[in-house]
């Protein structure tokens, strides 16, 4: 099959570009006998994950007329907090310096609360002016708006597989069943797309650069009860709790609904991260819980964020191809901030292929690089990068050095960083077995105990682990506290086509027999991936319940990281709420 | 020999969603909601296409009402699987609407069909809905159309050598009731047929959309269409009671269920 231009992934960087290019065709009378194809994963563009807040400058932007009133679960941003919350049962791994800091926050927190309301939330972190979205909500938004248009089609339930590359050159995708030849490929299929993988593996990364740092983001959107009368627009940001290293968020949107999450960081050393039991914890912290406390789970989902930012930059473009959004490196990791920046990266490519088909020239390397490449060199996109470039690298020495480096980048717009000589490590350099983690607070032979009986019982050994060190049982509700399983089917919607192979595969069994830490186990989303039920050792694998977030990609210690591959397939989240 | 099968097909929320009726009636936050074409009018699709594929010369026509936006956005998963022209008219698709007025605008946006021939005409849709149960808007709109033949609970249509068709229809008890028609025009009400669902196929969908833009672009508004006043509206009570459990044997999950049923 032959295309002008192919686009992969449909999230905010491709929303950015076909809006653009849309606007472009459908008043251009001669370029709109292209043909503009794009191709997303899942089964309905609208189920993307991100709870967002954002300055939405680009965004905006594309479309100037339009409100928040007229995209489904967006507030326009009101009050906005930093909250620091204590650690209320003792049970978080707290270093001496937090502990030190929250001895300081106990003078002036709520002792009910148990937290405090920082006096003011730094300037690189506020979002004024700015919206809340549900990104399901928006993608489905923008995505009617663009093909109304009638120029660009946008294929969900249509997995990529890889790129088609060629003497150097992409060409176009390969999908299950045909190859899509293409004039032009837009990569925009996120961090664990396959394509852009691909790409990094067959054309290398940019000197220097290098992708080491993640966070799996996990949200819940809650309906709360009523009476709590939070205004929409209402944003808190969270550090301290459920651990130092674990931030969270909490964002009112209209009807009473709310965004309730926490991102789990690559450089947070605890083998048996749950994300799905931290958030748990997370939202029965008093200070959320008053107004959580009664509410009613209406969605649930988790992605892989790329916490390396311009670190992280692959090769942008090349001969037939561009790269977008968060896979191309744009997430700001000091404001914390991906959306609008990958928003403004796709109309950035877009303005570039404009400018090409005016001029009838061809989407070569160089012609990239003087149009899109260019374009995105001087924009605020780039110098906002180059300013948050090492502003995290603090965090690889502790939560308090993180704090520190972030403020001092912010501060003085990224002249000044902390630590001098950052060594940022991946997961498989970082994170050791349960035994290092836990020293002192649970003995090696009760640890090596239960890790016998989670793995004859095929279960994953966070909450053995985390109870044992202190944390209390999830009172389940049935309406918000549930079962991981539970989320997925009553908050996630997660299903997965018939009659398709699995797309994540342990590639040397041999390696996964011996791994002690098997963090792929607990870092799960949906417990998609459990101890072997033969007693292999090597972990299994239920595509039925994967929500495709990827964290089991980066996730793996095996030396070098690298054991498990996490392929192009269909399904997921069924939510569009998310 | 060829056909023009018409299919009736709305959209409905994706089975996979919690629905929360509100009053109205309308479910809670259903434009939010993720959609899929009727799993019974999918059915009726698929099977359509395959009764095309036998009779070279056949076209087949969705004929639709739905929200345009959403349809537009579930259109983009369908087209990808048989080929079809499509009728949209942009109205409720939500199953609080009154059948027969449902049918009333069906049948009048197949009467527009242009180049529509009624001697070759086979109105094909789902004999219920996702959204409704009452089995009788195809009925209704055969009887619009002015068409006697009809068979409801359809399980499978056989071409029969020397011409015509064996209709198998689902009676109560489990039974299956046979018929014999020499052809069209008739109505098709489906059950689930036999056919499964087809893969997705890139050039089906970009050959679909040279005609399924145009005409949703095209899609005339339903005007008011008759809502019965209901007293209230409740969802079935669901009692869930999830547990991860192994290596079960299906005779023992068979008898689980069966004394949890007993108790």
């Amino acid at each position: 099959m032959e295309v002008d231009i192919v686009c992969v992934g449909f999230g905010p960087a491709a929303g950015g570009f076909l809006t653009t290019l849309n606007s472009f065709l459908t008043s251009t009378p001669e370029p709109s006998k292209l043909q503009v194809l794009c191709y997303e994963r899942a089964d309905d563009i609208g189920f993307g994950v991100s709870g967002v807040v954002t300055k939405a400058r680009s965004i905006r932007q594309s479309f100037p007329d339009a409100t928040v009133a007229d995209i489904p679960m967006a507030a326009a941003v009101g009050e906005e907090k930093l909250v620091y919350l204590l650690d209320p049962h003792g049970a978080s791994r707290r270093s001496v310096s937090v502990k030190a800091l929250d001895e300081v926050v106990k003078l002036v927190a709520s002792d009910s609360l148990k937290g405090v309301e920082l006096p003011y939330v730094p300037d690189f972190l506020h979002k004024e002016n700015g919206w809340i979205l549900s990104i399901g909500q928006f993608n489905q938004w923008v995505g009617q708006q663009v093909m109304m248009g009638g120029a660009v089609q946008i294929w969900p339930a249509s997995p990529v597989l890889g790129p088609l590359i060629e003497d150097g050159r992409v060409v176009g995708v390969r999908l299950a069943d045909v190859d899509v030849r293409a004039r032009l490929t837009v990569v925009a299929d996120g961090p664990v797309g396959p394509v852009g993988r691909a790409l990094d593996e067959h054309f290398g990364m940019p000197e220097g650069h290098v992708r080491d740092e993640w966070a799996v983001g996990m949200k819940a959107v809650v309906e709360l009860p009523e009476g709590v009368d939070l205004e929409p627009g209402t944003v808190f940001h969270t550090i301290g709790y459920p651990e130092p290293e674990i931030f969270g968020f909490f964002y009112v949107h209209p009807d009473r609904l709310a965004s309730v999450g926490i991102f789990v960081p690559s450089w947070f050393d605890n083998p048996v991260r749950s994300t799905y039991r931290y958030l748990q914890h997370f939202m029965q912290h008093p200070y959320l819980w008053r107004y959580l406390k009664g509410g009613v789970l209406r969605s649930w989902g988790a992605k892989s964020i790329l916490e390396s930012g311009k670190r992280g930059e692959p090769f942008l473009s090349g001969d037939g191809w561009a790269r977008i959004g968060e896979s191309s490196g744009s997430t700001n990791v000091l404001t914390g901030s991906g959306v609008d920046e990958a928003w403004e990266t796709g109309t950035q490519l877009a303005q570039a292929v404009m400018e090409l088909l005016l001029d009838g020239a061809a989407f070569s390397a160089e012609n990239l690089e003087r149009t899109y490449i260019r374009r995105r060199r001087v924009s605020w996109l780039e110098s906002e990068a180059q300013v948050a470039q090492h502003s995290r690298a603090g965090f690889q020495s502790g939560f308090v050095s993180g704090l520190l480096g972030m403020a001092m980048a912010g501060f003085s717009d990224g002249k000044v960083n902390w630590p001098l000589h950052p060594h940022e490590k991946a997961v498989s350099e970082r994170v050791r077995g349960a035994e290092e983690y836990f020293h002192g607070v649970i003995p090696p032979g009760e640890i090596a105990q239960i890790r016998e009986e989670c793995r004859a019982a095929g279960r994953s050994m966070h909450d053995a682990l985390m109870e044992r060190a202190g944390w209390p049982t999830i009172p389940f509700d049935g309406q918000l506290l549930m079962s991981q399983q539970d989320a997925l089917l009553l908050g996630g919607k997660v299903t997965a086509g018939a009659g398709l192979v699995d797309h994540v595969v342990f590639v040397e069994p041999k390696v996964c027999e011996v791994c002690r830490a098997q963090v792929c186990i607990e870092i799960c989303s949906g417990e998609a991936i459990h101890a072997s039920s033969s007693g292999s050792g090597t972990p299994e694998f239920d595509r039925e319940k994967c929500v495709h977030c990827g964290a089991c990609l980066w996730n793996c210690t095996a030396p070098g990281g690298g054991n498990v591959a996490f392929r192009a397939g269909s399904g997921g989240l069924h939510s569009a709420e998310n | 020999m060829s056909f023009q099968i018409v299919v009736c097909g709305g959209i409905a929320p994706d089975p996979l969603q919690t629905l929360e009726p509100v009053a109205g009636p309308a479910l809670k936050n259903e434009m939010m909601l993720p959609a899929v074409l009727d799993p019974w009018g999918s059915h009726a699709l698929y099977e359509a296409a395959h009764l095309a594929k036998q009779f070279p010369g056949s076209r087949v026509v969705l004929v639709s009402m739905s929200p345009r936006s959403k349809l537009q956005q579930v259109l983009m998963t369908v087209a990808q699987k048989v080929a079809f022209e499509l009728v949209a008219v942009d109205g409720p698709s939500n199953g609080f609407t009154d059948s027969a007025a449902v049918a009333e605008v069906l049948a009048a946006a197949i009467e527009e069909i242009a180049g529509l021939d009624k001697s070759k005409l086979i109105v094909s849709g789902g004999w219920e809905s996702a959204t409704r149960g009452s089995g009788t808007t195809m009925q209704m709109v055969g009887e619009r159309l002015g068409i006697t033949e009809q068979f409801q609970g359809v399980d499978e249509l056989r071409v029969v050598d020397g011409g015509g068709f064996e209709i198998v229809e689902r009676l109560e008890g489990g039974k299956r009731q046979v018929s014999r028609c020499s052809g069209a025009p008739m109505v098709l009400g489906w059950a689930t047929g036999n056919l499964p669902e087809p893969a997705n196929q890139p050039q089906v969908g970009m050959a679909n959309m040279r005609v399924i833009m145009p005409a949703l672009q095209k899609a005339r508004p339903a005007g008011a269409v008759a809502v019965p006043e209901y007293r209230s509206v409740t969802l079935p009570g669901v009692q869930r009671d999830t547990r991860i459990v192994r290596d079960l044997s299906p005779a023992e999950i068979a008898k689980e269920i069966v004394e949890w049923i007993n108790s």
